[in-house]
Formats: C-alpha cells, structure tokens, sequence
C-alpha cells in the first residue's frame, strides 16, 4: 500500500462559511480526498454535501488552458498587451471612467487587492464593483450606517451560546448548511434554544424552527419595526446601552411605532397570524442571548439596508450587541465576499474599509499607494456599470471569476450591453460560461486547487487557501494577470509583485496605516500580519481581524466596549418607514418572483455541475409554486411552465409545493445558457436597486407563469456530451459516466429521432448497434444505443411529461456490459424484475435516493433519521438532508 | 366392444387417440392405419433429421410396443395405405385388401404438398419435404451433389433449406414474396430471418417466379429458368409451397369436402359415426397446417368419442409459435394492421429481437415476436380475451413481468 500522503489545510471555495478543508492530494492521479478540517474553527470537521463533492470538481473538464484572442489561442504576452493597450488607448480617448473592472466574491483577497489598486489607484476611476453587490452590499451600508463601519459584530462561537437564533431571509440549511449544523448541535445539546425562521417559503431550514413566520415578500422592515415598538411598550429596552452607547433612538421608534403601532398591524402588513408574531416578539423580548442571522433575503431588496437597520435597531435597543450569544450577523454568500469588502472592492468603497466620503481616507491611500492619479469619487455599482456598457459609455471591460450574463437582474441587457461592447475581457478557470461567450480576451485563471492565498469568512476570519496542483495549462492566478497587466501599462512599481504574501502584507500594512487615534480607528486592522514573511504567510492559522498590536492573536467580537466607528463613536438608530418593493404584483404579472440557491448547486454552476452527484438533487430549473396557484394558471405537476416578467422569460419544470405560500413563486438561481437553455433566472429578474447600497432587488420580481406547450418531452442519457440544436427546450447536467439532456419541444420534426440516432452515430468511429422501442400514435419513441455491447446513449421521447425516472437508466453507464435483463428491461426504463430503483437523491454525500430510504425505513422500521443514517449513512455527513429524510419518516 | 378405426398414423389422429385413452382406455377395440412404415412420428423434427441433430428414433413418438400396451391394432406401410370406406357397411378397406370394420372412424390422413404447376414439374430429383422417405432422399443427394434448390420460402422450405446447408449443399431458396414466411411474419421480421439465414450461408431468390424447369438428358433436373430470365444450376429441387388437404378418401366416400374434409365443431364430418381431424379438415372455412390448433381438435374430438359430448372447438386467432432453424418467431392476429390500427415496435437488431403488437381500439389484435418469444402466451391470452391495454400500454412490449 502506499504510505499516506500528508494532508493540506485549505479553505472551501463555496459559502461564506469557510469551512477548512483538509485536503490529502495524490498528484499522480490528480486527484483529492477532502475531508473538513477538524482544526478549523469555522467547521470543526464538518462539511457540506458541496464542499464534500469538490474532488469532483477539479478535473481539467471545460477548462479554460490558454490565453484566447477572439477564440485564438495566443501567448501571454499578447494577451496582456492587448489588455493593456486597449485599456490605454480607451482612458486616452476617453477618459479614466470609459472603462471598468467587474470582480468576484470567488477572487482571493490578495486578486481583489491588486486589482483595486489597479483600477482605483492608478487607472483613476472607481469603477471597479463586484457580485458581492447582488449579495452582500446591502449588508455593507446596513452596517456602515448603524456601526461608522462595515463591521460583523460577533462570531459563530455565538450559535452555540445564544438562546433565541432567527434566521431571516435566509435558507440557512441549504446555502450555509454548516452553520445549521451547528444550530442543530446547539439545539440537540440545549432543547431550550428556540430557533425563529422568517421567510416568505417554508425551507428546509424551518425543519429546526419554533416558529416559521412566512412573511409576506418584502415586509420584513414592518415585523422589525414591529418588534421595536413592542420592545418598548414591553418596557424591556436597554435604556443605559440607548443612552450611553448610540444616538437617533427617538426617531427610530417613533418611525417604527408609526408604520408598526401592534401587532394586528403588524400581523396584517406581514400577512401574519397575530398568535406567531406575539410568540416571536415574546421569545425576543424574554432572550438575553438572541441572535438574529440574515442573508439574502433581507439584502436584495429595494429596501435592503434599511431591513438591516431595521434588526441592528432591534439589538441596539436591547444592547444585545458585542457580548456573547448575541448580535444581528450577517451570513455571506460568497467566500470571500467578505475579503472583497475589505480591499475595497466595491465601487464605492476606496480601500481597507475607507472610502471617499472623506477626503483624507482618499489622500491617505494615494500617499500609501504612491500614486497621483487616485479615483477620488465613487465609481457604477454592478446594475448602473453595466447600464453604462449597454449606453456606450463604458466602453472596455474587465470581468473576473463571475458570470454576470446569468446573475445580474435584467440580465439579458447585460448579454446585449457584452455584445456591443469593444472590448471585454473575461478571466475565468472555465472555458464556456454564458459571459466568456462575449469575450474578446480570455484570461485563463486558476481555479480552486491550484489558488494560494487568503479569504475572510462571515465571521471576520481569514483563512489560506492553499494550491493543491500546480496550475492548469497556462493558467496564472488572477493577481498575477493583474499585475502584468499594470506593468504593460506602464505601472512597473506598484505591480512588482512575485508572491501573494507581498500583497496580502501590503494590504495589511494598508490598513494599519495611520490607523491611530491621531487620525481615527478604523475597524479593519490587520497590521499584526503587516510583517509576515513568506514561510509565516504559507502557514497563517485562521485568524479572526482585526489583528493588531492590541489583538495580536484576533478579535472574536467587536463593540464589546460599546465603542462604535462614527464620528461621535455611538451606534447609529436609523428611522426607518418601511418601503414596499419598487414593482409589485398586478394584473398582468400577478405573481410574485424570488430567487435563491439549492442545495447541492452554487452561483452558475460553472464547478458544481462537474460533480456527478450534486447533479442529481435537482436537475433542471424547476419552479416551486403553491397547489392553489397551479390550479389558478392551468399548469400541471412535472411538467414546464412559461415564466414571464416585463424584462425576459424562461422555463422551469413545475414543482407543486404547500412550501411556498399563495401568489408567490421559487426559482432556483444557478442554471445557464450552457446548460439550460431559456433557463436564466437572472433574465426575468427586475433590475430595481437599494437607493443606499445599490444591491438589486432579486427576490421580488412581478412575474406571470403559464403552461408550456410542448408537444413532446424527452431525455438524452449519452456517455459523451452532446451538442443539440434546435430543440426549444433544453437542460443538459453530468453525471457519473454520462451527461443528462432533458428537453421538450413545440414541434417535433418527423425525422427528429432518426437525425438524432445519425447524430449520436456520426459522433463515434465504431459500429454501434441500436434498440429502438416506438409507440408512433401515442408519440412514444426510445432508443439505446450500444457499442460493443457497452450502453452509450439512451433516448426517450413521449408526448407528455411522464417520462420513467432516469436513476435506474443512468446507473447502467457505469456497466461495461449490460447483463441481458438489463438490455432487454433498458427501453421500459424500469429495472428488471427483482431489483428496485434508488429514486430520487436525498443525500447527495452518499448518494443515497428516496426510494432506497424508505424501503429501508419500511423494512426496518426506522424511527428516526439518525436509523436511517445508520442503516444507509444518508444525513452522516453534512446532514443537509436530514428535513427531507424526516419528511419520509 | 365397439371398433373405432383411425386412418392416418400422424400427430393429430394418435394424439386423438391419446386423449381418448387418458379418460376411456377401454371403452373401443381401435386399429390404426398407417401408410408410413413406422410408428406416430413427431413430423415436426423431420427438420432435425435433416440436420442431423436428431435421429428417427429421437422422433418416434410411440413405438410399436405403445400400440400394443393398449392393444391398438397398427397396420403400417404403402400397402396397409386405405384406399376405399364403405360407410355403409362401416368398413375401410386398404390396398392389400385388409378390411376393418368400425363403429367409429377418425379420418387423419392430413395434408398433400403442392406441386408447382410449371414444365418440368415432373423432372428426377424433384421432391416435396413431407416425410421420412423424403428425408432419407435428400440425405442421399447431399452426399453426392452440390446444388439444391427450395422453392418456398414458408416454414417448412426454410427448415429445408438450412438442413440441405447444413449437410454441405450450396441451397438457393427462391420465394414468390419479398418477406420471408410471409404469412407469419411482417416484412421487419420476415428481413430479420433472411438476414439470420444468409449469415449461415444460405442464398435467396425473393420475390421470384419459376418459369420452367429444364432437366438433363436422364430427366433428371439441371437448371431452373426463373421469370426474371435468370437460371439456377439445381440438383436437387424441393417444393415446400404449401400443403393442401388429404381429402381425396373422405371426398370418394361421399363426406362433404371443400378444401377439405368438413367438420362441426364436434369434428365430426356429415356422417356422424365419422370424425376427422387434423390437416385434413376444414372447419368453419379455416384449414390448419400447424401443430397447436390440431391438439386443441384432438381433444376435442375425444371428448366426443368418449362420449362426454361437451367439448366444441373453436376457431381462435391462429397463434404461430414456431422455431425457424434455431430463431424463436411467434405470431397472431392481424400484425399487419392497417389505417385503423395502431402499432407498437421493439427491435434490437443486434441481439436478433424484434417485436411488433398491433392495436385497435385499444384492444391487442396482432403480434409478431421475432428472437424472444417469452410473453407470447400472455399476448396471446390479452388478444383472445379482448382486454383492453391502454393501463399497461406503455409497459406492454416489454413483457409480463413490467406490468
């Protein structure tokens, strides 16, 4: 046997949890086994059912391995010098504004770093803005607003000390399943921790709620409002912390008792029952130790900061704020959303959490830069920027580990603004997104595995994340790109960099600088890492910021003094008058729109969809809609629907669910052009902003929904990809040994099925042999076809949506020959007689399907989801399927 | 005692009288009248004789010590062939002027080959493929000639055919259709077993004529001209066009004959002390050339001698399950279809399957099964029973078990 290899220490490249990962490589095989770090405070051990599956993502499959000019392969120099030039030609032309970088929550901090510096620094424009503004900028004035600064308050140490947790807006369960792991520890260890969930749908997360409170879309600032008012007619306001500690108190509750005078009103504007908001309040009012953890749901809204104030208020009336067990925290999306803020990624922002609301932040970084051609006003934010490409006025840009072509709102005027554009670069570590589909330059990036450098995590930890494999192809890590860039355009000094840690102590010398009392504090200080050498910076321990002479060692909690980053050092009250969404429901587009991310799927699918298993829980965009409604539109179970706002359309398969409540629907946000085609959330999703943090308001989009017409439905199993044209409806997805093509269309052409079997004939030199199974009047067509005896393709075309279950089916691509039965059984799509069909997945770590469960659950007369986990693992690893195991018990 | 006289040593009169002896072993003194000199042979597996995968006696279905465990008089060979009934007197009478009396008679003397009607049918070395004699004869022309040639591409020219091959001769069959067995297969199926055979070296002539056949100067065969002008060297010709039935004694005794001898469904012919069943028969306008709807008449026509007297056949759609050198075929009904039909198709060319169901109105009119014939009973009972399909209509084709 071979000796065991050591582990690395890295960081998950997914959520904002960043969770450590140790990673055991083995480089002959590249390939990895992960397992979660148990030294890792973020995780201790634990990993989600994405982060288990990242061995999957990192083979060389649809990457991107050299540097492209309008799809040429080309050298790097000509790449850069390209960049370059046509970069300085346009700010010659046209000045510093014409052009723009569009950034990531995926670059490291020392990419982000460098690519600020760059565009702020030296090219003299602000407009460099990222994703994190779809997630988290609402999250940023929020705190900004109440704190002076953009500062989360406490840790995840709180989970397990608080004794209220409400999770609004957020799906905690799926999107940041390691923390609901750790609530649900919390929970087992301690039964009286009460759990609130607040959210419009009924999630996977409300498996762990008391109370679900499914407010109506948009009126969280009323509940919060609500909550204030009655904190203090309850008398149970912290009147020291009011005084001593904050300022603008009196307007803030007179607002909020204003928009939120009782709970009737309340109950009525949330379209609450009266009975949960008073068990709600109650429990806040009788928790010391309350947390209040918020995502998107709260962010991308119109109204998004000020739902943020609205529960910062609520702490900051109760003092429960910078002590253990307590604080409003704002869960991150991204892995290093939080890192991107701290460079000063977004286009308002300057650098190391100054901006250029004072003019001596701005002066400061230019002497600390050496430069004197710094952006002294700030720059487009994500929806106004690429306004600007669609208007002319940008006329170059730079985008980088995202794909904004699917996940901006309105996000088919950012296909048509990319189109028209001169000049768009894209750095990625995949070849075929939707974006680098409009790209003149393509940058080849590297991705997860081969990264080095550092990441921030929601609760202000940075961690490394460590290269596993050298650099794919000709891959270089984005702040090298960055930096040859500068230096080809004539930015030799302030670019010369060979090692991340020269920028990532640069950054932390940044923020140490003239971060004194004779300037003023800020909060983001890392100058304790200032002097790293390399050897320190390759073995940097997570650690929580500020880090400074103070705090050599990190900060679990801030404003555990009371002490606030404004002018005056208290915490901020803001007056908030709740605001509905900017477009609401009416009669043409009745129904209300939100978004969000599933379990086993993240951003645009450009890594998950590599992993066969992740694949499986969801395949194709489906949209969750109540019984009621789907009897309102005429839709049908299964089947797809037309979805249609005043800014695009798509389709997605229907999903009946009492979990969304009447006149609201679900749309799962990760599906692209290259892999589903007309399945782009992103193009129905309306592009109105926050008017403080400019973030979009994804979850709420008036939309209408009608059956889809098709005159057949089918499926592709084929063992190699497929390239199929023509056909209206189209999902394709991987898995183990084959790639998945569901699809339907409004006409199926005569010879469809023959074209199609010459298709897959014309793909492969050998002779391939073909069963076929028609049904012509009942428009049922299958066929298989086999080389050398070895399934390599399936396809099943019926007239209505009732196709068999593709898991049977899909299993046989793992078969070097099919056993006769199998053959013979093949086109029923059933097994043959005697075995049984897994069924759907639940549990996508151990791919264990729903069939399977409760076939066991029957057979043994499981009682529990922890049987369950015994007898089949499902719900052992990270557990992210234990409310669906629970629903089958 | 009374006497029940069998003319016809086949599969249909002895499985009659098998059948009789199951339920009233001693209720008549019976003789049987063979023309063949051997015992009741499973005329089926002559093509396995052929081939030489079987021998005579691996056919035999009752030797003679059969008969005389049940004291069955057995008169065997050209000679004990009858040539006369005397309804009268209830008597038969053979050639060599044996004489038996009956109080019953079952006439079973099944079916004629036919000759194709062109010049030169008369020609040496011409034969039909019927009995163990032609057997033997082909047997003795593959030993010492190359070409044969069968007309008819049926069942019965087919196992011919491949058993000629098998014994080493060049064989070309020449088929008046372009699908092979076209009266139990479709042109998929019927294309499937040519495709089958041809790999095993066989040659076809489909969709052909013979226009003549021209011998040599002993007036033994030497060329066959077909219509189309081209020519086949030939050695050997065997006609496997068909059978018709033996009527011509039941016809010369005055009984009703159409195509052939005519039965009630009691199988008893217009003479009630006289049965027939078998090849010989017509019954409700149908004849009969295969194996299943002659033992369904056997039983029949026992329970009738018996006494019992309940038993009727009835004509059921003929089901055709057959073995086509080696290839299952099975099929019923109407596979064909037509405007008002709907269809259902299986095929895996590779593996030889091929399966076909016709529908109409929802109910299974039709079936061709080519490669697996498994589910062919259970077809075969949802097309009689006239159930409807449209539940398991998707599953259907599969089979049984994935309903």
């Amino acid at each position: 046997m071979s000796k065991a290899l050591p582990a690395i220490q890295t960081t998950c490249p997914y959520c904002g949890v960043g969770c450590g990962i140790s990673a055991v490589v083995n480089q002959n095989q590249h390939s990895v086994d992960i397992k979660g770090d148990q030294t890792h405070p973020a995780n201790s051990g634990r990993l989600c059912s994405k982060g288990s599956a990242l061995g999957d993502t990192i083979n060389l499959e649809g990457r991107l391995l050299d540097p492209r000019i309008n799809g040429q392969v080309v050298d790097w120099d000509a790449a850069l010098s390209l960049v370059a030039n046509t970069f300085l030609e346009t700010i010659n032309k046209f000045g510093p504004d014409s052009v723009a970088i569009y950034g990531s929550g995926q670059l490291l901090t020392e990419d982000y770093y460098v690519a600020n510096k760059l565009m702020k620094g030296f090219i003299g424009s602000a407009n460099m803005d990222t994703n994190s503004r779809l997630c988290m900028s609402s999250s940023v004035a929020g705190h900004k607003r109440a704190f002076g600064s953009d500062t989360v308050p406490g840790c995840y140490e709180d989970l397990d000390l608080a004794d209220l947790i409400i999770l609004i807006g957020s799906n905690t369960a799926w999107c940041h399943p390691v923390i609901f792991q750790r609530i649900r520890a919390a929970k087992q260890a301690r039964p009286d921790l009460k759990v609130v969930v607040i959210d419009p749908r009924h999630t996977a997360t409300c498996d762990l709620a008391d109370v679900h409170l499914p407010v109506a879309s948009g009126s969280d600032a009323v509940l919060f409002n609500g909550l204030l008012s009655f904190l203090n007619t309850e008398q149970v306001l912290n009147q020291d912390y009011i005084n001593t500690h904050t300022e603008g108190f009196t307007p803030a509750i007179q607002t909020a008792e204003l928009s939120a005078p009782s709970i009737a009103e309340v109950a009525g504007q949330c379209q609450l029952n009266e009975t949960d908001v008073q068990y709600f309040y109650d429990l806040f009012k009788n928790h010391k130790k309350v947390m209040s953890l918020y995502s998107q749901g709260i962010n991308q809204s119109s109204s998004g900061t000020d739902k943020v104030n609205a529960i910062i208020n609520c702490h900051l009336a109760t003092g429960r704020i910078g002590q253990p067990g307590m604080g409003p925290f704002s869960l991150t999306g991204q892995p290093n959303a939080m890192g991107g803020r701290e460079v000063g990624g977004l286009a308002h922002q300057l650098a190391a959490h100054m901006d250029f609301s004072k003019a001596e932040d701005v002066n400061r970084v230019a002497r600390f830069w050496g430069s004197d051609n710094i952006a002294t006003k700030p720059g487009l934010p994500a929806v106004a920027l690429f306004n600007a490409v669609s208007a002319g006025e940008i006329k170059a840009i730079w985008i980088m580990g995202t794909n904004p072509v699917v996940s901006m709102p309105n996000a088919d005027l950012v296909k048509r603004a990319l189109k028209q554009c001169d000049f768009v670069v894209v750095s990625d570590c995949i070849a075929q997104t939707d974006t680098s589909a409009f790209a003149h330059v393509l940058l080849p990036a590297l991705g997860w595995s081969e990264k080095d450098g550092t990441v921030t995590n929601s609760e202000r930890r940075i961690s490394r994340q460590r290269a596993l494999f050298k650099p794919a192809g000709n891959a270089k890590a984005d702040w090298w790109i960055i930096s040859q860039v500068a230096q080809h355009m004539g930015f030799n000094q302030a670019f010369n960099y060979n090692h991340p840690y020269e920028i990532f102590t640069e950054h932390a010398a940044l923020s140490g600088f003239e971060n004194d009392i004779t300037h003023g504090y800020r909060d983001f200080d890392i100058s304790g890492l200032a002097t790293l050498d390399q050897n320190s910076y390759e073995n940097l321990q997570p650690i929580q910021w500020p880090v400074n002479a103070n705090n050599p060692k990190g900060t679990e909690r801030m404003f555990t003094d009371g002490h606030y980053f404004t002018p005056t050092g208290k915490a901020q009250f803001i007056a908030i008058t709740p605001r509905p969404p900017v477009n609401l429901p009416h009669k043409d587009y009745p129904l209300i729109l939100n978004t969000g991310r599933l379990r086993d799927q993240w951003h645009t699918m450009t890594r998950t969809a590599l992993s066969a298993n992740l694949n499986q829980h969801s395949p194709e965009p489906c949209v969750e809609i109540h019984p009621v409604d789907v009897k309102n539109y005429n839709l049908t179970a299964d089947a797809l629907a037309e979805l249609e706002s005043a800014w695009g359309k798509m389709l997605a398969r229907v999903k009946i669910t009492d979990d969304q409540t009447l006149g609201n629907v679900f749309i799962p946000m990760h599906w692209t052009a290259q892999n589903a085609n007309d399945g782009r959330m992103g193009a129905l999703v309306n592009p109105e902003v926050d008017p403080i943090s400019k973030q979009p308001e994804s979850k709420h989009t008036p939309i209408r929904i009608k059956s889809y017409q098709a005159v057949w439905h089918g499926f592709i199993l084929s063992r190699a990809p497929l390239e199929l044209s023509d056909i209206s409806y189209q999902v394709s997805s991987k898995g183990d040994y084959f790639y998945r093509y569901e699809l339907a269309g409004q006409q199926l052409p005569d010879p469809w099925l023959n074209t199609l079997k010459d298709t897959l004939s014309a793909n492969i030199a050998e002779n391939s042999e073909w069963q076929t199974y028609q049904d012509a009047s009942l428009g049922s067509y299958r066929a298989a076809q086999f080389i050398k005896g070895r399934l390599n393709a399936v396809i099943f075309i019926a007239a209505d949506h009732k196709l068999p279950e593709r898991n049977w089916l899909s299993s046989l691509f793992a078969k070097v020959t099919l056993e006769p039965e199998a053959r013979m059984a093949l086109l029923s799509g059933l097994p043959p007689k005697g075995s049984h069909q897994s069924g759907k997945v639940v549990c996508a770590c151990f791919n264990v399907g729903e069939k399977t469960i409760r076939a066991c659950i029957e057979e043994k007369q499981l009682k529990t989801h922890q049987e369950v986990g015994q007898c089949l693992k499902a719900g052992t690893n990270c557990g992210s399927c234990i409310p669906e195991i629970k629903a089958l018990l | 005692m009374p006497k029940l006289v069998v003319i016809g040593n086949g599969m249909a009169g002895i499985r009659t009288l098998e059948e009789l002896l199951k339920s009233a072993p001693h209720q008549y003194e019976i003789t049987v009248f063979g023309s063949e000199p051997h015992g009741n042979y499973n005329r089926i597996m002559l093509s396995s004789v052929l081939s030489g995968e079987k021998a005579l006696d691996d056919i035999l279905i009752n030797d003679q010590a059969w008969y005389d465990q049940h004291n069955i008089t057995l008169y065997s060979g050209a000679s004990k062939t009858v040539s006369r009934i005397d309804r009268q007197n209830r008597k038969v009478y053979t050639q060599d002027g044996t004489v038996a009396d009956y109080d019953r008679l079952l006439i079973s003397t099944g079916s004629k080959p036919v000759i194709a009607n062109v010049p030169g049918n008369h020609l040496a070395g011409i034969i039909s493929f019927r009995d163990i004699a032609d057997v033997n004869k082909m047997l003795d022309y593959s030993q010492h000639h190359k070409n044969a040639v069968v007309l008819g591409g049926g069942l019965l020219g087919l196992e011919a055919a491949n058993g000629l091959a098998l014994r080493g001769m060049r064989v070309t069959v020449i088929h008046n259709n372009a699908v092979l067995l076209n009266r139990q297969m479709d042109t998929v199926a019927g294309t499937l077993l040519q495709k089958e055979l041809e790999s095993k070296g066989l040659s076809f002539k489909m969709a052909s004529q013979v226009e003549q056949l021209l011998g040599d100067e002993n007036e033994h065969i030497k060329t066959i001209q077909l219509t189309d002008g081209s020519e086949l060297d030939c050695d050997l010709l065997v006609m496997a066009i068909g059978v018709k039935p033996n009527k011509a004694l039941a016809k010369a005794a005055g009984l009703y004959c159409e195509q052939g001898i005519i039965v009630n469904d009691t199988l008893q012919t217009y003479d009630p002390r006289v049965y027939a069943v078998g090849e010989c028969i017509q019954h409700r306008g149908q004849t009969f050339g295969l194996v299943a709807p002659l033992f369904e008449q056997a039983k029949v026509c026992a329970n009738h001698l018996t006494g019992h007297g309940v038993a009727q056949y009835l004509t059921l759609p003929t089901a055709t399950k057959l073995k086509v050198t080696g290839v299952q075929v099975f099929s019923i009904g109407d596979f064909i279809g037509d405007e008002t039909s709907e269809t259902l198709q299986f095929t895996d060319t590779a593996l030889g399957i091929y399966k076909k169901l016709v529908i109409r109105a929802n109910i299974l009119i039709g079936a061709v099964l080519y490669g697996d014939t498994q589910d062919s009973y259970w077809y075969q009972e949802l097309l009689e029973k006239e159930q409807s399909i449209t539940p398991i209509r998707d599953q259907l084709i599969f089979g049984k078990a994935y309903v």
